[in-house]
């Protein structure tokens, strides 16, 4: 399995490396990663039956706990199932849709490198993997979603994506941390093993409301929904794989995925049912306003992701087999349509739906795909959606408390969706032929094949539950509920009240459909309100942010070298000053100190000499060659103190810093003064002041007992371990070695730095 | 610089200085020197030389960019912290190689290692002082 997750990041990276030689003689390698993960998972279906599930274990970090342990059960089944068809379908689709792109290869590598992420997420076993996936799905997101980055809106809204998930990413992370640390563990099955512990724990409440921000931003629950429209400014298959199958469900996931572990509370049950039920019925109604086809679809995405957080929030049997059921269909009639809208656009030019109409007699196949996929979301029977609206209805009715309110939520939130996917998948098609559809083509078999086969598996297993009743709802069933339960899935249940809800939402859906037409009056009418909405509140507070960011940076970074040491002298002075002025006694024993000898005194007179000679020269180069003789002073000290490695140092660097100082300074006026006298006093407070602290705390040092430990184990170690005789350098090449990689990576980049703002030019005045 | 002997004597201290400083970079296991200081040295040298002949001498001398010294040193660095991998150790173990050569002492992956830090270091402190030396 780890092959499994880790092939799409290879892919992902090793695209510059292939690109040329592969891709451009066998274009089609791009669909075949998810292809291939996608036949894998099928050939693992057999073994998860029941509440069976695979684990594998590899082990990455075991000190910290962390590792990269992979388990597949129901759930992770389904969600693995869903990530790879699907994303085979988009990576086909795209190869037609984004032909000819320039970055069509990056678009692949991001695309493959998202799969991967979603497939870490969904299998992992250990939390903090989980959430290392986690923030890898925003992060591709982010360029998915800003794929058309010459555009300023695609920009802002990849942005505003990022923000919003990576925020709920962070809160999901203490969460984590937190489960980490009540539990013992971090591994989810040890977890469900012993759920009793978190539930008990004192700390429940706070974990599970981090939970929630970081499934819901993720999951565009209200009132983080309103990233979700805007990341529809992607190319039509990165929405449809973000938005039907992968990335809004990753909260979908998590909820379900910690049910067994911190479900069936009230705190749990009702907020999820609470703000599931606003989002479903806010997004639903919005989405009746919108005449944009991708807007439609994204509004109704964000309310069945309402409907799926609320029947969680339910935690019944029956709700949750509806959302399992719920989470397949609306993965296959959310794709087929926005492939299909992704086909209208691409052969029309629009996605207005007032200007579509028609469209049947140009591309019968496509028309099909949508029929189907609006029918399946409006809940016909013989369509998979019928079976998951006749689950969610059966489950509201049994609830025990507000049965009644719920059910009407449901009720009104379906006949919504229904008219959406009715605009979306059925409007474009039927009619008269409209005049934006006059020129529209029959697009290529490689756009119109997936949504037929999202269509053709709507209706398969809406024909035939059996298919997936015991082989895959099942398992889903049983590890999101964390018991063994059983489902039976069959088209006809017998005249009850569910069916009675079906027929009335179909009726009440038709005619809302035939008699509502969002028009650009009513969208005004709504957008009145657009200053309350969460979306605005959020800019107002992102502006108001970066304002006072602005401010802080420009008090600070002000870009003088000499206010930047002032502001770090005074900190670090108040800093160390108030601990020696209120804790610390400052006490010095004379008799401690051993004889100064001649050699001492000279060098200590040569160095006060060389001070007073860099304070007070006139001539600045005599000044730099002055402050290198209290340098090379300094070396002669270390040298004294028999620390040859320092002194050997401190020599070359102080040769370089006066160079780098000469080459500097003299190209600077000559003779100038540019500080005046109280400025130059300030200076002196300041720096005198500093000195004297830092004196006083060498001083300090005597008086605390040091610590040997560390030191005397080098000191032993280091040929013993080691190999060899000079401790400094076995410390920085072996024992310390990682450190020694870290800082020279750290100097290539302050070189590379340098070398950039020397040669960038800023001034295009000066240039030659 | 014009001056003769600033010029004369640079000359013949560029390859004595480079030398010194390999010396340094290699004695650093056992002595006081190592990588860092022997890097240090060397970039000193060429400085030197280009100070008493001109920035284009020197660059003529190295031939290639500095620049492109500070990825070499960092992948020898990494590969010296890569190889214990082959023979299943973590990362960073030190591997020795059989007996002590002349001249050289011990040859590992600490000695590969620091031979990358020294390139690390001429690379960066050329880069830094070609560039600003070139611009201003």
């Amino acid at each position: 399995m780890i092959l499994a997750v880790l092939l799409g990041f290879i892919f992902a990276i090793g695209t510059p490396l292939w690109r040329r030689i592969l891709f451009k003689t066998f274009p089609y390698l791009y669909s075949a990663v998810p292809v291939l993960l996608f036949i894998y998972f099928v050939s693992k279906l057999p073994e998860i039956n029941g509440s069976n599930f695979l684990i594998e274990t590899n082990s990455w970090i075991p000190q910290l706990g962390i590792d990269l342990n992979f388990r597949l059960d129901g759930l992770s089944m389904l969600f693995s199932l869903m990530i790879t068809g699907i994303g085979s379908l988009v990576f086909i689709y795209t190869s037609y849709y984004l032909k000819g792109h320039n970055y069509l290869d990056r678009f692949y590598a991001y695309l493959s490198m998202f799969m991967a992420s979603m497939l870490g997420v969904v299998l992992s076993d250990n939390l903090i993997t989980l959430f290392i996936f986690w923030e890898l799905t925003s992060i591709s997101s982010f360029f998915l979603i800003g794929f058309n980055n010459e555009e300023e809106s695609s920009r802002k809204s990849a942005l505003t994506a990022l923000g919003i998930t990576g925020l709920g990413g962070l809160f999901m992370l203490v969460a984590f941390i937190w489960i980490g640390a009540i539990s013992g563990t971090y591994s989810l099955t040890e977890m469900m093993s012993q759920p009793e512990v978190l539930k008990n724990s004192s700390a429940y409440f706070w974990i599970i409301i981090l939970i929630f921000i970081g499934a819901f931003t993720k999951s565009a629950q209200f009132p983080f929904h309103f990233w979700l429209p805007g990341a529809m400014k992607a190319p039509t298959p990165v929405s449809t794989y973000l938005h039907s199958a992968t990335m809004v469900k990753a909260g979908i996931f998590l909820l379900a995925r910690f049910t067994p572990i911190l479900g069936d509370s009230p705190e749990w049950n009702w907020t999820l049912t609470i703000i599931g039920a606003v989002t479903m019925t806010y997004a639903a109604v919005h989405s009746l306003f919108r005449t944009d086809l991708k807007s439609i679809l994204a509004y109704s995405t964000i309310s069945a992701l309402g409907i799926l957080v609320f029947l969680i929030g339910l935690g019944t049997e029956g709700a949750l087999l509806a959302a399992a059921l719920f989470i397949l269909t609306h993965a296959l009639y959310k794709a087929a349509l926005f492939l299909i809208t992704g086909i209208i656009d691409h052969e029309t030019g629009t996605r207005e739906i007032l200007q579509l109409s028609g469209l049947k007699t140009k591309m019968m196949p496509v028309a099909i795909a949508g029929y189907i996929a609006a029918l399946s979301s409006a809940g016909l029977p013989f369509l998979l959606g019928f079976l998951s609206k006749e689950a969610m209805y059966d489950a509201t009715l049994q609830l025990p408390t507000a049965a009644g309110l719920l059910t009407f939520l449901v009720v009104l939130t379906k006949i919504c969706l229904l008219v959406a996917g009715l605009w979306a998948g059925f409007k474009p098609f039927s009619g008269k032929i409209s005049e934006a559809s006059i020129s529209a083509k029959m697009p290529s078999p490689k756009l119109w094949i997936p949504t037929i086969l999202l269509g053709c598996l709507s209706l398969a297993f809406g024909i035939f539950p059996g298919l997936i009743d015991k082989t895959l709802i099942l398992p889903v069933l049983n590890s999101i509920a964390g018991y063994e339960a059983d489902t039976y899935l069959a088209i006809w249940h017998g005249f009850n009240l569910a069916l009675g809800l079906s027929i009335l939402t179909l009726v009440l859906g038709t005619l809302l459909f035939i008699y509502w037409k969002p028009s650009p009056g009513k969208i005004k009418a709504i957008e009145r309100y657009a200053s309350l909405s969460p979306e605005n509140l959020v800019n107002v507070l992102g502006k108001g942010f970066q304002a006072f960011a602005e401010k802080w940076t420009s008090f600070f970074q002000n870009g003088y070298l000499r206010n930047y040491v002032i502001t770090i002298l005074l900190f670090l002075s108040i800093m160390v000053g108030y601990r020696l002025f209120s804790g610390v006694v400052i006490y010095l024993d004379w008799n401690q100190i051993s004889e100064i000898t001649t050699s001492e005194f000279v060098v200590v007179f040569l160095m006060v000499t060389s001070i007073f000679f860099v304070v007070f020269s006139k001539s600045r180069t005599a000044a730099i060659v002055a402050l290198g003789v209290i340098g090379f002073s300094n070396c002669l000290f270390f040298l004294y103190y028999s620390a040859p490695d320092l002194a050997m140092t401190q020599f070359s660097i102080d040769t370089l810093t006066v160079l780098l100082f000469m080459l500097v300074l003299f190209k600077l006026p000559l003779n100038k003064t540019f500080s005046s006298v109280p400025i130059r006093i300030r200076d002196a407070v300041i720096s005198l002041f500093f000195g004297a602290l830092i004196a006083i705390l060498a001083l300090e040092v005597f008086e605390e007992s040091s610590i040997r430990e560390v030191s005397d184990y080098y000191a032993d170690n280091a040929y013993i371990l080691a190999k060899g005789r000079n401790v400094v350098n076995v410390i920085l090449v072996d024992f310390r070695g990682f450190d020694t990689m870290v800082e020279t990576a750290v100097l290539v980049i302050a070189a590379i730095g340098v070398f950039s703002l020397m040669y960038l030019n800023l001034n295009p005045e000066k240039k030659d | 610089m014009k001056s003769i002997i600033f010029r004369t004597s640079s000359k013949y201290l560029l390859p004595i200085l480079l030398i010194f400083s390999v010396f340094i970079l290699l004695r650093g296991h056992y002595l006081p020197g190592g990588g860092f200081v022997g890097g240090l040295m060397a970039a000193l040298a060429f400085i030197l030389h280009s100070f008493a002949f001109g920035l284009e001498e020197t660059k003529n001398i190295i031939k290639i960019h500095p620049g492109f010294l500070m990825p070499m040193g960092l992948v020898f660095a990494l590969i010296a912290g890569l190889a214990p991998w082959i023979y299943q150790e973590p990362f960073m173990t030190g591997l020795w190689y059989g007996e002590p050569l002349r001249m050289i002492g011990m040859v590992g992956t600490a000695l590969l290692f620091d031979i990358g830090v020294y390139f690390v270091v001429i690379g960066s402190v050329l880069t830094v002082m070609f560039s600003i030396r070139e611009i201003i």
